[in-house]
């Protein structure tokens, strides 16, 4: 089950499946061989040479095997805010949610802007963690948006890349240097576009809706204006920038323009902004108060044509376990954020059943795309790949009630919602993480 | 110094702003006087005459310890009298503008002029408004012509040569004059020059003016016959530029496995002030292919000779020497 560390690491053999693997551009029949915690064999020929002597095989009928998803926006409590969310619980709740990998946001106490405090998470995790854990380091200093961080000591320490977070480099010229510097060592610079001036006391999109409840209203363009500028500064700058967690219907077309216009850009959503809106809030419903907001329904369904066409590269889950004492209060008061890892890959799997995404492109968004964008040996099931596999069950239907609930934190906008689609299986390094 | 036959090709100019539109003749030209005053530094009797009765004023609108040291001594081995300005103490801070600073020195009669100022391009708006000499003790992020010709010297009578020398300028070439001045009179002299540092402090502008630009010590450091250190300004080192120093002494402070990857008789250079432990290692500053303190020496040369020469210019009414 889940978390626990089984040292058995006999071949697994996963025979009639579906296999989706974008990396590969695998969609259809066949099987797929691990052993010694790397994929040996995949596709409709992976049985040719049999099983090997001791495998144990699992019969896949009617699911789909797919590679481990990726996310590279998890926020968990360690250190400083245990009570929410450990690295244990959140690994529990991720290889539920079919993530493999969960890559860390610095947003700690201490936040994570030194090398020691990657190697401590990542040894924590190494230790407690049933998905593989890696970090994401925080841009600049303390996070206060003044000094750069050590990109090349953090990345020698394992930092995938760095990020302002949940806040916002508003400071252009630094977000210059960043860039500037982070080119030298190849590194991913993450900024969340949010103008704070704009954002004002808004806790919800700007809209009719927020107008009727008497809450404070986010524009657009507290997002898109940041977006617009951040381009041109990577433009300027030549690095790697990636725009985390867009919102917004207007932010895809800059994308597009950006990516025309030959900028290294790369940009996420999470998956809550693709399957829900702004009405979800209905009565000062505090699990749907997120940061960036939930939008209109027309902003959605930019975002998840984005997503389709490839002009938002990657689905991320924005995971941020709050605890009741940060949720239970009036909405505007209340925290922001909601846990995503459990609920990933089946509230990615609405977007299928709509006829939006295609398995493949899901597959591909979760997990071959940010594997990549993080420099990770994952997101594949290519032989010698790590075996990092789950096999799901697409058609299977669930409600997700509160005790249900694998995350230690409970602010989950899914409650009671219902899915089709589930994870049934998951594989970390050849091991099996969880079974259901 | 010693009077020789007029060198009709030679440097024969009443201002030394920059190496910028020198040509290889007059900076040759150049070296071989600073040559000729490197032995009578050596004599316990270091009195020249060239210069006496002339009038030296030192500018100085930056702090500088070495150069202006160096500066004065040179004007007062050649018999000048020499007045070094005391900028912190004077009108300037009253004030005065750079024009005013210098109508009023100007009405003094000197013979010469030695200005350092924070800004690019200020000496030379100096020596409009002058009718003496200028020399250039460093402008800004401009040039530093008597720094790169000190270094030049070096190299020369260490490799005997400057032309096809490969040179790798390291560190913070954005902000340093040092870099823009050697980069000028080495391109000159046919050497093959290299910029090494982080992309916050050798902008990719640089390409532009035909050099190689590297982030990679390693890659950069391949078959130099020279590596040149430039000072990081400790504010420029807490994370606006470079994160921190550590980070910076990992990848591009110059320590002895970094050295290895110039040639087996690679020479260490760094204009000085030296941070150790930032840009240099202390082993590597003070080991066997340091030409460091050696720079220092042939400073007072070429300064001897630069300030005979402006001096002693035509255009001054002087014979060119």
């Amino acid at each position: 089950m889940a978390g626990q560390r089984t040292t058995d690491t006999r071949p697994v053999l996963l025979t009639n499946a579906h296999i989706v693997d974008p990396s590969q551009n695998l969609d259809g029949p066949g099987g797929l061989l691990m052993e010694d915690g790397r994929i040996v064999a995949v596709g409709a020929g992976a049985l040719n040479n049999g099983a090997p002597e001791g495998a144990e095989v699992i019969d896949c009928q009617g699911m789909v095997v797919a590679p481990g998803l990726v996310d590279l926006c998890a926020h968990v409590g360690e250190p400083g805010h245990e009570h929410r969310e450990t690295l244990a619980s959140a690994g529990r709740a991720a290889v539920a949610g079919g993530i493999t990998t969960m890559v860390v946001q610095p947003d700690t106490e201490p936040c994570i802007d030194d090398p020691a405090l990657v190697n401590f998470v990542q040894a924590r995790a190494q230790e407690t963690s049933a998905a593989r854990v890696r970090v994401m380091a925080a841009l600049t200093k303390r996070q206060e948006g003044g000094e750069l961080t050590e990109f090349g000591l953090l990345g020698e320490a394992g930092a995938v890349g760095f990020t302002s977070g949940r806040g916002t480099v508003s400071n252009a010229q630094v977000l210059r240097r960043a860039l500037t510097y982070g080119k030298d060592f190849n590194a991913l610079i993450c900024n969340r576009p949010e103008d704070q001036d704009l954002k004002g006391s808004g806790v919800m999109n700007l809209s009719e809706a927020a107008v009727r409840l008497g809450l404070g209203g986010i524009p657009s363009e507290a997002e898109t204006t940041v977006l617009a500028r951040d381009l041109r500064i990577a433009r300027l700058a030549g690095g790697r920038y990636h725009a985390s967690l867009l919102s917004t219907a207007e932010a895809p077309t800059l994308m597009a323009w950006a990516k025309d216009a030959g900028i290294r850009a790369t940009s996420s959503v999470s998956v809550a902004h693709l399957t829900l809106n702004e009405i979800d809030i209905g009565a000062y419903r505090t699990f749907f108060k997120l940061s960036p907001p939930l939008r209109s329904e027309d902003d959605r369904q930019a975002l998840v044509e984005a997503v389709a066409s490839g002009t938002i590269d990657i689905i991320v889950s924005g995971h941020d376990p709050q605890d009741v004492e940060t949720k239970r209060l009036p909405f505007a008061e209340a925290a922001d954020g909601a846990i995503g890892l459990e609920t990933f890959l089946a509230a990615g799997l609405r977007l299928v059943h709509a006829g939006d995404l295609t398995l493949s492109r899901l597959i591909e968004a979760m997990a071959t795309r940010p594997a990549a964008l993080a420099g990770l040996d994952a997101g594949t099931l290519k032989v010698g790949s790590p075996a990092d596999v789950i096999v799901v069950d697409p058609e299977e239907p669930w409600v997700l009630t509160s005790r249900d609930i694998i995350s230690r934190a409970k602010n989950t906008p899914y409650e009671n919602a219902r899915f089709t689609g589930r994870v049934r299986r998951t594989f970390v390094g050849g091991v099996q993480r969880y079974a259901r | 110094m010693t009077k020789s036959a007029p060198n009709p090709y030679g440097f024969n100019r009443p201002h030394l702003l920059g190496i910028e539109g020198l040509s290889k003749l007059e900076l040759l030209d150049l070296l071989d006087r600073a040559e000729a005053n490197i032995e009578l530094g050596r004599q316990p009797k270091k009195k020249g005459d060239l210069l006496r009765g002339r009038t030296q004023i030192n500018l100085f609108f930056e702090a500088s310890t070495r150069t202006q040291s160096s500066f004065e001594l040179a004007g007062k081995r050649l018999g000048a009298d020499v007045m070094n300005m005391q900028v912190g103490s004077s009108s300037v801070k009253k004030g005065e503008t750079l024009i005013d600073t210098a109508v009023t020195l100007n009405a003094m009669n000197p013979d010469v002029i030695v200005v350092r100022h924070n800004a690019s391009g200020a000496v030379a708006l100096l020596a409009q408004k002058v009718d003496c000499s200028v020399v250039n003790a460093g402008d800004g992020s401009h040039e530093h012509p008597t720094q790169a010709l000190l270094d030049a010297l070096t190299i020369r009578r260490h490799k005997g040569r400057i032309e096809g020398l490969t040179v790798a300028i390291c560190g913070d070439v954005a902000h340093s004059r040092v870099a823009r001045s050697n980069i000028l009179l080495l391109t000159a002299l046919g050497a093959r020059v290299r910029l090494i540092g982080p992309s916050t402090l050798v902008p990719g502008a640089f390409r532009d003016m035909g050099l190689e630009v590297t982030t990679s010590m390693k890659e950069g450091l391949q078959d130099a016959d020279i590596v040149m250190m430039l000072r990081l300004q400790r504010e420029r080192m807490q994370g606006s530029f470079v994160p921190s120093v550590r980070e910076y002494f990992r990848y591009w402070g110059l320590d002895e496995k970094k050295l290895s990857y110039a040639k087996p008789d690679a020479f260490v250079m760094h204009p000085g002030p030296m941070n150790r432990g930032v840009e240099i290692d202390p082993a590597v500053a003070d080991g066997p292919q340091s030409l460091i303190r050696e720079q220092v020496e042939m400073g007072v040369a070429v300064r001897m000779a630069v300030l005979g020469a402006v001096v002693h210019s035509s255009g001054n009414g002087g014979e060119a020497l």
